[in-house]
């Protein structure tokens, strides 16, 4: 296993090498911001509170204490189908791999929240959309598995396009394999908290994102099974702008919280510590 | 435009002229017409070898979507007796799933059912077969029902997917499915699915998770359908044809993948062609796969079922090279 300092200092270089550039524009209110600023606010505009897509490693280094314990942090795809249109399936994975500095579209390990062990998955949009096949839908299994044996909850903060089409129906499978893997934490009575982020559809939000025993959404995240553009040309018309998004989802009674990233660790801390027998931890500052 | 149908008419045209020939000799016992309609009927049977002795993945696709291909009602038909239970307890009755208890050659079971129409009205009224959330709540409910009673749950699945729209999105699509294919990971009863035409990404699937699966032999699974895999991938739906040859969705590149263990023949030129045969060819399948489950201890089933689900898909490890998993 790597050191975790070797660990963060590779994915951190990788993440300054896929955005570079001083200055980041806000898709949600258009201020121009500083690069630098924007990352020590946890990559939320400071005008409008836009939520910027996370990179996993940031993410992970914004809710775990200090030592984070990767597992099967080496795992890569194969290529069930052979697939290839433009490029192959294994030169898309080697492109993604450049760009996006990741692995593969999720990073899962171990590590101590607020005082409280807790088993973290953090997917990644950033490569292949998040796109679930065997490796994702595997570090997950483990995920559960592996918490399940360490007596510890789980938190999964999910970013995904769905099921990821060059693995076909072995990808669609990994919705059960996560799903079975799932009931180990569940039959060990220990909670399991998923935190969508934007965005989260199809494959993934259909399995292991919505069993979750509490579901928190961040703002405006977008969430739902059928993609945008699927439903505008299912059903002929304009989608109001608000349709899948973290507040339709807590007004149609899908999701327990939407909790703004600066309160997030604080927020998962306090709900484990009540759902926990036991935890004497309380809510950090 | 179906491209089987398509097909199937030079075949049609034959069938009416053997068949008017037969007609017109039993007018005329004296015209000896028994040259002719023999020439007939071997070109017919050279033109079915030609057209469906070796069916392309595109053509399998839309075999699958023939619009007289059995629905999931003929194979409940032919139960020995069956109870139709209706409702997820909340909102309302889903026409596109049907739902009971019934009997298999002797053997209860609990029957989950997705339900595409015959025509247009049905087809309406069953939303061409893609469920709404209430209809996998009420599959949900029926599981639980199942493992209350000790039914083995006997799965049919035919939809292109899932619901797309606005009241599925409101009423809690992904959490409807996402619950199915939980409660069928670890519900304590023999689970046995089979897909009899198309078996479209997560909403097959929501019944689709079980310790055998059986496929008709024309039948697909897909992760999408292959024009919805086109379009996400390369914007174009109109590259249908090439998506649904990459996706290997047919019965035996599945069975190849080690997801789907049966593949029960159809009669040539597609299950429609006589679709007693089909059914006596499905249930006599199901009824011994049913018999080779009930053998298993419970806790072994479940224990097959985990790991079963567990192997599919592998992966490579950089740092010493393994390859582990089984597809």
């Amino acid at each position: 296993m790597p050191s975790v300092a070797d660990w963060l200092r590779g994915r951190k270089r990788q993440i300054e090498r896929r955005e570079p550039g001083l200055w980041v524009k806000c898709p949600g209110c258009s201020e121009t911001l500083y690069r630098k600023d924007l990352e020590l606010n946890l990559l939320v505009c400071g005008r409008c509170g836009h939520h910027f897509r996370m990179p996993a490693a940031d993410r992970i280094v914004s809710l775990i204490d200090g030592e984070f314990h990767e597992i099967a942090a080496d795992l890569e795809p194969r290529d069930p189908l052979q697939w290839t249109d433009v490029k192959t399936y294994p030169q898309k994975l080697a492109a993604d791999r450049e760009k996006s500095g990741a692995v593969e579209a999720v990073i899962a390990g171990f590590g101590s929240m607020g005082g409280i062990e807790i088993g973290l998955a953090v997917m990644d949009f950033f490569f292949r959309g998040g796109t679930m096949g065997a490796v994702v839908g595997e570090k997950i299994a483990l995920l559960f598995e592996e918490s399940a044996r360490r007596r510890v909850p789980a938190i999964v903060c999910t970013a995904s396009g769905g099921a990821r089409m060059e693995e076909g129906l072995v990808a669609l499978m990994q919705m059960a394999k996560t799903s079975a893997a799932l009931t180990r934490l569940q039959d060990a009575r220990l909670p399991y908290i998923c935190v969508l982020t934007d965005p989260t559809t199809g494959g993934v939000s259909a399995s292991f994102a919505f069993d979750a025993d509490v579901i928190v959404a961040e703002p405006k995240a977008v969430v739902g099974f059928a993609g945008r553009r699927v439903i505008e040309q299912t059903i002929r018309q304009r989608l109001p702008d608000d349709f899948q998004t973290a507040e339709f989802l807590i007004e149609h009674g899908h999701v327990d919280l939407i909790v703004d990233r600066h309160q997030l660790k604080a927020q998962l801390v306090q709900v484990l510590s009540m759902l926990l027998p036991g935890t004497g931890a309380g809510v950090p500052a | 435009m179906n491209v089987i149908v398509e097909r199937e008419k030079g075949l049609l045209e034959l069938e009416q002229r053997i068949g008017d020939l037969k007609a017109l000799s039993e007018q005329h016992p004296e015209a000896s017409f028994a040259a002719e309609i023999r020439a007939l009927e071997e070109k017919y049977a050279s033109l079915q070898r030609e057209i469906f002795g070796n069916l392309t993945a595109w053509q399998k696709v839309h075999m699958a979507r023939h619009p007289m291909r059995p629905r999931a009602t003929a194979f409940i038909a032919a139960l020995d007796e069956f109870v139709e239970l209706h409702g997820d307890r909340a909102f309302r009755d889903d026409p596109a799933v049907i739902g009971g208890i019934g009997r298999l050659e002797g053997r209860r079971i609990l029957v989950l059912a997705q339900q595409k129409g015959r025509d247009t009205k049905e087809n309406v009224r069953r939303n061409f077969g893609m469920v709404h959330p209430e209809g996998y709540r009420k599959g949900l409910r029926l599981m639980r029902l199942a493992e209350k009673f000790s039914l083995p749950i006997v799965t049919y699945i035919d939809t292109s997917g899932a619901d797309p729209g606005i009241g599925a999105e409101e009423r809690g699509q992904s959490e409807a499915i996402a619950q199915c294919i939980l409660q069928l990971t670890r519900v304590r009863v023999p689970v046995l699915a089979a897909v009899i035409g198309e078996g479209g990404s997560g909403g097959a699937l929501a019944f689709g998770v079980a310790d055998r699966i059986i496929m008709l032999e024309h039948s697909i699974f897909s992760i999408a359908s292959p024009e919805g895999c086109a379009a996400i991938l390369w914007k174009d739906a109109g590259k249908a044809e090439e998506a649904a040859t990459r996706l290997k969705l047919t019965g035996s590149d599945l069975k190849g993948l080690g997801i789907v263990d049966h593949i029960v023949a159809e009669p040539l030129g597609g299950a429609h062609r006589d679709v007693d045969a089909t059914v006596t060819s499905l249930l006599r399948e199901q009824a011994s796969s049913l018999d080779a489950l009930a053998m298993l201890p419970l806790e072994r089933l479940l224990q097959e079922r985990y790991a079963k689900y567990r192997r599919i898909g592998s992966w490579q490890s950089q740092s010493d090279r393994m390859v582990r998993g089984a597809t």
